[in-house]
């Protein structure tokens, strides 16, 4: 079982939701069932699963669900049908109390509008996590000030949240969701709402401290280049319903329709595309075998690294694993085809 | 001349069901209302016994604690001595005490009741209309069942104060809490937070500005009663507006009456300044 897991979820918003879950159980789409019902679908029959210490990225346009799924994962928001499976635990289940001892104990929440409580402190909202477990005063200070300076905002503890900039704002929110150490951090869109260098640098800055922290993050987005730098897996959302769960690759060389598609659109493969997933695979009986002289390449390298190698060779590319074993073989022209699609 | 059939005792109805009252709970009436009283002369005897200097100074003191602003308290201190020098010091203290106790009841009954309006849709769905009819409605209608169940006097003064200026806190009570931005109360709400450390860590902090207006305008329409008050007993600036009515002696019902618009101003400045203060609970000079 994974770690998390949501199973056929649907989600109606409106006061008298039975009649537009049934349709939704047929088959329904979001329209036909909102003129029809005049109640909105959020979400719609989706299950997915998560696995522990992973980057899960949900991704789609404005209203496709992004946010009520991830509500979901901490009960912000009640399913109208379906489970959500915390590490094996039903969370559905859960009386209110032992609810929040959940959330205190395993999650922290970062949102797109910061979600800052505008009358404290930048000390103070940081703490807030742990104030709320009833931790002493003088330790929650302490935890705070350590995960403040980590995240940069050393000297503006005593800041209020509309003094400082947007990038200044959501290191607050990070800092504040890290204090009380969650298992999980849950990531609506946290980034949307900055300047495209602030926004580089706080993924940076989110991916330097996974590769310490090993947090399981799910993390919204609308964005596929976002998606694609820090999603182990991404999954894809449309009018409430998902498409595609994959790899960032599986997204980009096999988009399953027109709206995925559009999405991978203008990205910059290069970028996302690896050498494993371009190559042929040792396994398959291509009745080939790695030559010595052939140049090396690792398996996860990007294509943008891997197109000088390609370009000054004529023949064959070997792939090598992380133990310096060939498993894959690339030619030149499968390197330029790739780029050039 | 309409049909008989169709007409509604609904006057009848009213009469009958305060009778009852009466009759039942005449007892425990009376025993709050004695405790009210109480409260009021008690409160009265201070204020009066008060040298004037100590309460003008006590004024100024509040004042320049709320405005942080020797203008606004030097103007407080002004006008309280145009009262006295108008001759009405002693009765501005009465209306005074009257006021305090009035107001204070309603916002204990009031910021309660706003908060369960603000967390229950369907109480407010049924206060709202109730709210615009307690506003609507001429307040000396008031003064009918608070005399039929306390009698004449300062009690029922105080009762009718209180429905006639309690609406506004109420209101802005629940306002100020549904105006809180959603996604603070989810970021609350996803650490764990339970509905007490909700509502008393951030509902109620971040509904402060609109609290504290509305308690302003309760205030102030708490003013605006006593003069309404004095008809049933109230004694105070009321009862010498009503005096001068009924002698057609402008001269001393102006009086009277400038006397009460110049303790409505201070209340005002007062309760504006802290309103000021509670919206920007952050050191001055941020620019923000
Ligand atoms: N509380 C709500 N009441 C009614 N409709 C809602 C509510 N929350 C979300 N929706 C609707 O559900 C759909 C999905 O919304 P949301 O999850 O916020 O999308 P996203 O985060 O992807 O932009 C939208 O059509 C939205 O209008
Ligand atoms: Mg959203």
């Amino acid at each position: 079982m994974s770690y998390l897991e949501i199973r056929n979820i649907y989600k109606i918003f409106g006061p008298h939701p039975q009649r537009a879950l049934e349709m939704a159980m047929a088959g329904d789409d979001k329209d036909s069932i909102l003129a029809k019902t005049g109640h909105t679908v959020g979400l719609s029959n989706v299950s997915l699963s998560v696995e522990r210490g992973e980057t899960f990225v949900v991704m789609g346009l404005s209203g496709s669900g992004k946010s009520t799924l991830i509500r979901h994962l901490n009960r912000l928001i009640d399913p109208t049908s379906g489970e959500v499976l915390f590490d094996g635990t039903d969370i559905l289940s859960m009386s209110i109390p032992d609810l929040n001892t959940f959330r205190r104990a395993k999650l922290g929440m970062v949102f797109q509008r910061f979600g800052l409580l505008p009358h404290r402190t930048v000390l103070e909202n940081v703490a807030y996590g742990l104030e709320i477990q009833r931790i002493n005063r003088t330790i929650r200070h302490q935890r705070a000030r350590n995960w403040i300076t980590r995240v940069g905002l050393g000297g503006y503890e005593d800041s209020f949240p509309d003094q400082l900039s947007g990038g200044m704002q959501q290191r607050v929110g990070l800092a504040r969701a890290l204090t009380t150490d969650p298992e999980v951090l849950l990531m609506d869109e946290a980034f949307s709402a900055l300047d495209p260098l602030i926004r580089a640098d706080m993924q940076d800055e989110l991916m330097a401290l996974q590769t310490e922290l090993h947090k399981t993050i799910v993390f919204i987005t609308h964005d596929l280049d976002e998606a694609l730098k820090l999603g182990d897996r991404i999954a894809i959302l449309k009018d409430g319903m998902l498409v595609q769960v994959g790899r960032p690759e599986d997204i980009i060389l096999s988009p399953v329709d027109d709206y995925v598609r559009a999405f991978t659109r203008d990205v910059n493969r290069s970028r996302v595309l690896r050498a494993r997933s371009l190559m042929t695979p040792l396994s398959l009986p291509c009745g080939q075998a790695v030559d010595a002289i052939w140049p090396q390449v690792q398996s996860d390298m990007r294509l943008e690294d891997i197109l000088p190698v390609a370009l000054a060779t004529n023949g064959s590319i070997a792939v090598m694993d992380q133990h310096e074993q060939p498993v894959g073989i690339l030619t030149r022209q499968q390197v330029i085809d790739a780029i050039s699609v | 001349m309409f049909p008989e059939e169709l007409s509604l005792p609904l006057g009848k109805w009213v009469n009958r069901f305060v009778d009852w009252l009466v009759v039942n709970y005449g007892d425990g009436f009376s025993a709050f209302a004695d405790s009210l009283l109480i409260l009021l002369v008690w409160l009265e005897q201070i204020l009066r016994g008060t040298p004037w200097w100590l309460v003008v100074l006590t004024l100024i003191a509040i004042g320049f604690h709320a405005s942080r602003s020797w203008k606004i308290a030097a103007g407080l201190g002004i006008a309280m001595i145009a009262i006295g020098s108008l001759g009405l010091w002693d009765k501005a203290m009465q209306t005074l005490a009257l006021m305090i106790v009035a107001t204070s009841l309603s916002v204990a009954i009031g910021i309660p009741v706003g908060i369960v309006m603000a967390l229950s849709n369907r109480l407010r769905a049924v206060m709202l209309p109730v709210l615009d009819t307690m506003q609507t409605m001429p307040s000396f209608v008031y003064l009918i069942p608070a005399l039929m169940l306390f009698g004449l006097g300062k009690v029922p003064a105080i009762l009718a104060t209180v429905i006639y200026a309690a609406p506004p806190v109420m209101r802005l009570t629940d306002l100020g809490i549904r105006l809180v931005d959603r996604e603070v109360l989810e970021a609350s709400r996803s650490f764990g937070a339970s509905r007490g450390q909700i509502l008393w860590g951030v509902q109620l902090p971040l509904a402060l500005p609109n609290i504290m207006a509305g308690i302003n305008q309760t205030t102030m329409m708490a003013i605006s009663m006593v003069v309404i008050a004095s008809m049933i007993g109230a004694r105070g600036l009321g009862e010498q507006v009503l005096i001068g009515i009924q002698r057609l002696d402008v001269g001393a019902g102006m009086e009277a009456g400038i006397a009460i618009v110049l303790l409505a101003v201070v209340f005002d400045r007062i309760g504006q300044s802290y309103g000021k203060r509670a919206q920007r609970s952050k050191p001055a000079g941020d620019g923000a």
